[in-house]
């Protein structure tokens, strides 16, 4: 076919909307906001390891909801997989190996994305957001009844990580899971960015913007989304990983529907499809929560409501989406 | 002749009313045929049907000698069934350039793909090059789609098309929309689809219609009232008796 083959190729180079610089000057501001933090908090840093797992669980919303289209309020049963998973390697299997615990991590959270994306992926649009509620409420209901593994309500118990490569201990400082966490998190978001340009993502993103459009072009909707899925469990697992072996107890409360929901308020609030808004989105919420919390334990859930009102009437694209789109605005002129 | 598109009597009923009716049809590869018809005809609910979009009551597709029924659209994208949409469906937020390089990566099976990019893809860039200069997008190749102007969008569709490398290619209301001036440019996108394709296309504009198509097929109420030559069609009695008072009205709609 004459049409579809080049006849000659033109010496000309384009080049891509995207620069490789800019990779870098993203991890490079994640590595100077962890320094930053820890000087910020240096007795606190259980919180910050706590936000970079819950950074993970709203990466993972972000690759379903952000970049798919698929909304859903049941994504802390793929956070609390993970946080499961990695809690009973350790606790039943004598799997203490941190790195070990958060492979499980990783596959427990999978196994949880795939199989509420079978559920979730058979329903549309508000139906979806019904079924991933139901999926996290049985997760919790499950977990719930199996005392004897998740330690029910009490919370599951007797997670003892062994040392970082045998040689840094998870003490009462925190300090260990701190660095593990950031290097989760900058080997996680290098992966994310490599994936989000890939022709996986783009497929992605093309169904968000009309599924139609990509079945009309042979492609499977479906298992697309599946497959997105189950990477976005592997994300959540890895966090809920990162926060069995930082707390070392895996409570019910990471298969919360209160979390699923706290989850997605939190990508809003930084800007839905991009992985910054949803790093910025986690961090603001969580410690303007610990700040305003501490400062005015009966108000902190008006004034985070007042907040996230502020943001979506006034920059309804998030702050990190507002602010990027003002930029380029400011740039264009 | 060897056919690569063979409809024998579709049938469909929507609610008791007969949509499609023993509408058979026969192409080879490098036909150029235009389906015209007043509004509600039954154009689109035909190129539903054959897509997979709807399911028709009765009757057989086949396509390269491979009968498509029971197979969903997707698979009959795959096996080189294309289609274009009256109403533009293109992704707002993507340029030109990566509508191209998906559809490209889809026809060789590497959607699936989580690593790397289209743009370290040497032969990828080349022959999304070559499509756009085929069809004057260039100035408009990293633009979003929301942003360029709709004739634009309107030969995007048929790039998009182009890159899945069809057999068969339907399209539903190239120039619809278009501004008038646009036109000329959509026409010689038509001009210049590959010789070996067929071609099937749908379109109110009578003087698109005589210029591209070597065979007219006339649709009236969900049956054919005609196929034959574009010189014919105009003398035909039941032609004319199916475009009175509605021809009219479909010439200043479109
Ligand atoms: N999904 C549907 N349900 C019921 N009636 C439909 C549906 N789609 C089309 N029709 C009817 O079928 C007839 C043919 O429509 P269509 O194929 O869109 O016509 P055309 O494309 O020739 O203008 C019209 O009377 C239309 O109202
Ligand atoms: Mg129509």
């Amino acid at each position: 076919m004459n049409a579809n083959h080049p006849a000659s190729v033109t010496g000309q180079v384009v080049k891509p909307r995207f620069s490789a610089s800019a990779d870098w000057i993203g991890l490079a501001v994640i590595l100077a906001a962890s320094v930053v933090g820890n000087l910020l908090f240096p007795n606190n840093l259980a919180l910050l390891t706590r936000v970079i797992g819950i950074v993970m669980l709203v990466l993972s919303v972000d690759l379903v909801t952000g970049f798919c289209g698929v909304a859903t309020l049941g994504h802390a049963a793929l956070f609390g997989a993970g946080a499961y998973a990695a809690g009973i390697a350790a606790a039943h299997f004598g799997i203490s190996d941190p790195f070990a615990m958060i492979a499980a991590g990783a596959v427990g959270g999978a196994v949880a994305g795939l199989i509420s994306g079978l559920v979730v992926l058979r329903s549309h649009g508000l139906g979806q957001l019904v079924l991933s509620i139901a999926i996290v409420n049985l997760f919790h209901e499950a977990a719930n009844k199996a005392t004897s593994w998740t330690g029910g309500s009490d919370g599951l118990t007797d997670i003892a990580p062994s040392p970082l490569f045998g040689v840094f201990g998870f003490d009462l400082w925190g300090r260990t899971a701190y660095v593990l966490g950031i290097a989760l998190l900058v080997i996680v978001f290098f992966l994310l960015q490599r994936l989000s340009r890939s022709p996986f993502g783009m497929l992605c993103r093309g169904i968000r913007q009309d599924p139609i459009r990509v079945a009309a072009m042979g492609a499977s909707v479906k298992k697309t989304l599946l497959k997105m899925y189950i990477i976005s469990g592997a994300v959540a697992g890895v966090g809920g990983g990162l926060n069995a072996i930082s707390t070392q107890v895996v409570g019910l409360d990471s298969l919360s529907f209160t979390l699923s929901a706290q989850a997605l308020v939190m990508l809003v609030l930084g800007g839905t499809g991009s992985l910054y808004g949803a790093i910025i989105g986690t961090v603001v919420f969580m410690l303007f929560e610990d700040f305003v919390s501490a400062a005015n334990p009966f108000h902190w859930l008006t004034i985070m409501g007042a907040l996230l009102v502020a943001v979506v009437l006034f920059a309804p694209r998030g702050i990190f989406g507002t602010s990027a789109q003002l930029f380029d605005q400011w740039r264009r002129r | 002749m060897n056919a690569v598109f063979e409809v024998e009597r579709l049938n469909k009923t929507f609610g008791g009313l007969a949509v499609t009716q023993a509408v058979s049809l026969t192409m080879a590869p490098g036909d150029r045929v235009a389906l015209i018809g007043p509004n509600g005809a039954g154009k689109t609910t035909f190129v539903n049907l054959v897509t997979g979009h709807l399911k028709p009551d009765s009757g057989v597709v086949s396509l390269a000698g491979e009968q498509l029924n029971g197979m969903n659209p997707m698979q009959r994208v795959q096996r080189g069934l294309v289609r274009s949409f009256q109403v533009t469906r293109l992704f707002p937020e993507m340029t030109p350039r990566e509508h191209l390089a998906l559809a490209v990566l889809q026809r060789q099976g590497r959607t699936g793909r989580l690593f790397g990019t289209f743009w370290s893809m040497p032969e990828v860039l080349e022959e999304i090059e070559a499509l756009l200069r085929t069809l004057g997008l260039e100035g408009a190749a990293d633009h979003k789609v929301a942003e360029i102007a709709y004739g634009q969008q309107r030969l995007l569709e048929i790039a998009f098309a182009l890159a899945l490398r069809p057999k068969v290619l339907l399209l539903d209301e190239p120039a619809a929309g278009v501004p008038q001036s646009e036109t000329p440019r959509i026409e010689s996108a038509l001009a210049g689809l590959p010789a070996d394709l067929a071609v099937l296309m749908i379109e109110h504009d009578m003087d698109l219609v005589f210029r591209f198509a070597q065979r007219v097929i006339v649709l009236a109420a969900g049956t054919i009232i005609f196929d034959g030559a574009p010189g014919e069609v105009t003398k035909d009695a039941r032609v004319r008796e199916a475009y009175l008072g509605s021809y009219a009205d479909d010439r200043s709609a479109a």
